[in-house]
């Protein structure tokens, strides 16, 4: 097994990783959709994934939570360790409990008659007492707003509610390594605060981890304290969501979208001479303030 | 005078024998205009423009497509005059190539096999999906299968198009090219209808925005209105975009407090940096004898 002196700290350890998809026909290309991705990411850390639309980032979350290659076939290269364990010697079900995983389109993770007994569902699996099962089932219902909805079938739930449900689903196993595919995407404003809140107290018990790819670039500036952006396959800038936002050029060249705020920043200094480098509201509001007075 | 091109009249609709969805929504729509709907996940957006198109019809009340009734109207026939856009690209997406997906909508139009052809070549060079055409949608990332599902709409080249969401999935690149796009045909006159979480979005470019809260309108006008109104936001579930909240925040600095872009925010916030300059505006510095010191 695994001897590697960095377990304890690092809770994914990513290194000379590739994979590829199998080829739709037996002479078709399979081309590497990872290409030597190496990444360490440390226990309780919140990073945020960017890039463009074929980048790789959903294939690295399905990766991460060890379902690909096991569930979609297909060659990889190199080696993933998540929480301590090696996906190549861990099946997803020897990872439940550890590492959930939010899929993009969430609905597709939903298949319970009601909304209660889909939040239950994976901690029956687990094997909880019925006591703790009921007490998260709760807990989660209430953090996310779906107290009215309880008794309703998922399939009835709107976009952001079903989002809202796997969510809670997947957070009520307190897994220690969270994968997020998008997590914010469809929900309102109001569903999107939640989410980051829910998540930020999470953060706090400084117990669980957090992967989160995520086009809303306000969301990441907002919150996340490391920023990965891939392009083809790699990493192709990494570091503080505040330093890598100022490269404007660089990130519209991978498909990456900036903040307002960096936008203002930049038209600023562009037409005042200044050397604004705020990347949210309140680090703006902060700036402009001084400057002003 | 603009004619109306949708109108909702006294409009309820409600799921089985569930609660309503959608409460007496009367709503015209004017032909070349550039809409917004807003609120929150739940509030009946989707349920509504689902009227516009006979996917679903009234339980009380009129819907009426280009002044005519459409519930005499099969949805074929109302596809000619309204294009639809899904939440997810799943539910609209079947058939075994992209190619064959985009030629879809227009030989259902039934026009000759050469226009086709034209719409479906400009479609996946516009959306870039020429080096996929030949492949089946499913097994593309979820950002690609959103564009092929903007380009089928593209090459259906309707005279109103309604978008339920169509950013979420979508990067930077794709974001400019949507709506560079939509932009495009509302300048040539078409009408579109957006749904959307995102008010910087809406801020940007809809010249109206309308808001439900629980199946009803609360409040339609331009954005820079609406988005000074935090009551009316807070209850539909929103949020300003991050500029409005940034000039809200340095209102007691001097700002308005009422900018919905970054573009007004800067030529707000220049004008005011340079009143209170001493040596008066910038320009006339720039022009004096000593600007060079």
């Amino acid at each position: 097994m695994n001897q590697d002196p960095r377990l304890g700290t690092d809770a994914i350890l990513v290194s000379s990783l590739r994979f590829a998809y199998p080829p739709l026909a037996p002479d078709a290309p399979a081309p590497w959709i990872i290409d030597g991705l190496d990444l360490h990411v440390r226990a309780g850390e919140w990073l945020a994934v960017m890039g463009a639309s074929d980048a790789g980032k959903t294939t690295l979350c399905l990766l991460l939570a060890g379902l690909a290659p096991y569930l979609t076939g297909g060659q990889m290269e190199g080696r993933i360790v998540v929480a301590g364990r090696n996906t190549h010697d861990h099946p997803p079900p020897a990872l439940a409990g550890t590492v959930g995983l939010l899929f993009q389109e969430a609905e597709a993770q939903l298949f319970n008659p009601t909304v209660e007994a889909e939040v239950a569902w994976g901690l029956e699996n687990l094997g909880l007492p019925v006591g703790e099962i009921k007490a998260r089932v709760e807990q989660m219902l209430a953090l996310f707003r779906l107290e009215q909805v309880r008794q309703r079938a998922p399939a009835e739930l709107s976009g952001g509610e079903q989002k809202r449900l796997a969510l809670a689903s997947v957070l009520a196993m307190r897994p220690q390594v969270l994968i997020l595919d998008e997590p914010m995407g469809g929900l309102d404003p109001a569903g999107r605060s939640e989410v980051l809140a829910a998540l930020s107290d999470l953060r706090q018990d400084g117990s669980t981890t957090i992967v989160m790819t995520e086009s809303d670039p306000e969301a990441v500036a907002a919150f996340a304290n490391r920023l990965l952006i891939l392009g083809e396959g790699q990493a192709a800038l990494e570091g503080p969501p505040r330093d890598l936002f100022c490269q404007t050029e660089r990130l519209a060249a991978l498909g990456v979208a900036i903040p307002q705020m960096v936008r203002l920043a930049d038209q600023l200094n562009r037409r005042l001479g200044t050397s604004f480098t705020f990347s949210n509201v309140d680090q703006a509001g902060r700036a402009l303030a001084v400057h002003l007075a | 005078m603009p004619d109306a091109i949708l109108e909702a009249a006294g409009l309820w609709f409600w799921y089985g024998e569930g609660a309503p969805v959608v409460r007496d929504v009367s709503l015209v729509i004017e032909s070349g205009q550039f809409v917004a709907l807003v609120g929150a996940n739940g509030s009946g957006k989707t349920t509504l423009i689902k009227h516009f198109n006979g996917l679903l019809r009234p339980r009380r009340g009129q819907v009426r497509v280009a002044g005519q009734d459409a519930a005499g109207r099969s949805m074929g026939e109302l596809a000619r005059q309204v294009g639809y856009l899904f939440q997810r690209p799943e539910q609209q997406i079947f058939s075994p190539t992209v190619r064959q997906e985009l030629a879809f909508g227009p030989r259902n139009l039934g026009l000759p096999q050469a226009d086709i052809d034209a719409r479906v070549e400009a479609a996946l060079a516009r959306f870039r999906l020429v080096a996929v055409a030949g492949q089946p949608p499913a097994i593309l990332s979820y950002g690609l299968r959103r564009r092929v599902t903007l380009a089928s709409l593209a090459a259906m080249d309707p005279p109103v198009l309604i978008l339920d969401e169509p950013t979420v999935g979508l990067d930077a690149r794709g974001l400019e090219e949507t709506f560079g796009w939509l932009a495009n045909l509302h300048a040539q006159g078409r009408t579109v209808l957006l749904v959307t979480h995102d008010m910087s979005l809406a801020a940007e470019h809809a010249g109206r925005v309308v808001v439900l809260g629980q199946g009803q309108v609360i409040a339609d006008g331009p954005p820079a209105q609406l988005f000074q109104r935090s009551d009316l936001l807070a209850r539909a579930a929103l949020a300003p975009p991050p500029i409005t909240a940034l000039a809200q925040a340095l209102h007691p600095h001097g700002l308005r407090g009422d900018s919905v872009t970054v573009e007004a925010f800067c030529d707000e916030y220049v004008a005011l940096v340079q009143a209170q300059s001493p040596l008066g505006p910038v320009s006339d510095r720039a022009r004096s004898p000593r600007s060079g010191i």
